[in-house]
């Protein structure tokens, strides 16, 4: 088979197969780098890091970076879009049946529970982001908190929740931890 | 057309913006879907995230493919979700071909470090409004609290959004849930 088949349809394995966002592609990228050595453990690692860092969905981001090390931009493209073809076809078919049933009452009535649930899960996310944004790794005790992070998080909050910056586009607020990041040193 | 290259142009935005990845997202939907264009409420965004959440592939695409089939159909999904993929494409393509060492340079490691923090802080300011919109009745608390933490211990999100659907379908049965 060639090669480039054959890293549309590990992607494709991976879009399909996947549940659950982002990091949750990473046993399937784990499994392609023992099995066709496209890449070293130690370049996943990288691109882990890069993934995370750099905007983008990061299953996404993880998806070019792997094609890209497999055969630059071509297979960049390739394996970008085999992984996110099984997804665009599920959620049409769900998205049209949502659609049709939106309105009966047994829906309504899952999602009228379903969705504080769903905001739980969305604090429980965030929480897993402050953990990596305001701790330091491997430590405990006092010397665990990151304290500038902390004092950095607790005046961005502020800034959010003020009437004369509310309305700012959130891009502002990422911008400026950027630089504060730069001039703090962090 | 006018409103195809409308859906590209918003989700090349969010794409380009979001960092972290799912959920992280949300501060940006809420900006540009829910208030800017209107093309979709905030409830919406709960219901593509629950079932983002159960279905295979990232989140981010999931919720993109889902506004833009609702605005336009097939057509619609596939346009929003090259958009939202758009700027990780060229973005990591250009790290990858030019920076193999991007995160070893140390005011880069700096400048993340930093951003991370914004979007944790975005992240609480998203979530405190949620909680403001979606948990209001006296039985929502407990049902946020239970999957918060029980997700926090390392379950996955998937039981509780198939735990809460049965129960919102028994319960409903019995109650009237939207009262």
């Amino acid at each position: 088979m060639p090669e480039l088949l054959i890293l549309c349809l590990e992607f494709f394995k991976t879009g399909l197969f996947a549940v659950g966002g982002g990091l949750a592609t990473l046993p399937f990228l784990m499994t392609m780098q023992q099995t066709y050595g496209w890449f070293s453990a130690a370049d996943l690692a990288n691109m882990i890091a890069v993934s995370e860092s750099t905007p983008g969905p990061i299953g996404v981001n993880m998806a070019t970076y792997v094609g890209f090390a497999h055969g630059g931009i071509v297979s960049a493209l390739v394996s970008t879009l085999s992984l996110v073809f099984p997804s665009v076809v599920i959620i049409c078919l769900i998205a049209g049946v949502l659609e049709k049933f939106q309105k009966n009452k047994p829906v309504q009535d899952a999602f009228a529970v379903i969705r504080p649930a769903v905001t739980g899960l969305i604090a429980a996310a965030g929480l897993s982001v402050a953990r990596i944004a305001l701790l330091h790794e491997g430590q405990s005790g006092l010397g665990m908190f990151n304290w500038v992070a902390i004092a950095l998080f607790a005046v961005i909050f502020a800034a959010t929740q003020w009437k004369p910056l509310k309305k700012l586009h959130p891009v502002v607020f990422i911008a400026a931890g950027a630089v504060f990041g730069v001039l703090l040193s962090m | 057309m006018r409103e195809l290259w409308e859906l590209y142009r918003t989700f090349f935005t969010i794409g380009a913006l979001t960092f972290g990845g799912g959920y992280a997202m949300l501060p940006m939907l809420e900006r540009e879907l829910v208030e800017k264009h209107q093309w979709v409420t905030q409830e919406e965004i709960l219901n593509y995230f629950a079932i983002g959440q159960c279905t295979p592939g990232v989140i981010a695409v999931n919720t993109a493919t889902f506004v833009g089939f609702k605005r336009r159909r097939v057509i619609g999904g596939i346009t929003t979700t090259l958009g939202v993929i758009s700027p990780s494409i060229i973005i990591i393509t250009v790290i990858a071909m030019l920076l193999s060492n991007f995160m070893d340079i140390v005011w880069v490691q700096h400048a993340f470090a930093g951003i991370r923090v914004a979007v944790c802080a975005l992240i609480l300011a998203s979530v405190v409004k949620l909680f403001k919109s979606n948990v209001k009745r006296w039985w929502h608390w407990p049902l946020a609290f239970a999957a918060f933490l029980t997700v926090s211990f390392g379950l996955s999100p998937v039981w509780v959004v198939a735990a809460t659907a049965v129960l919102g379908l028994l319960l409903g049965r019995k109650v009237n849930l939207h009262a």
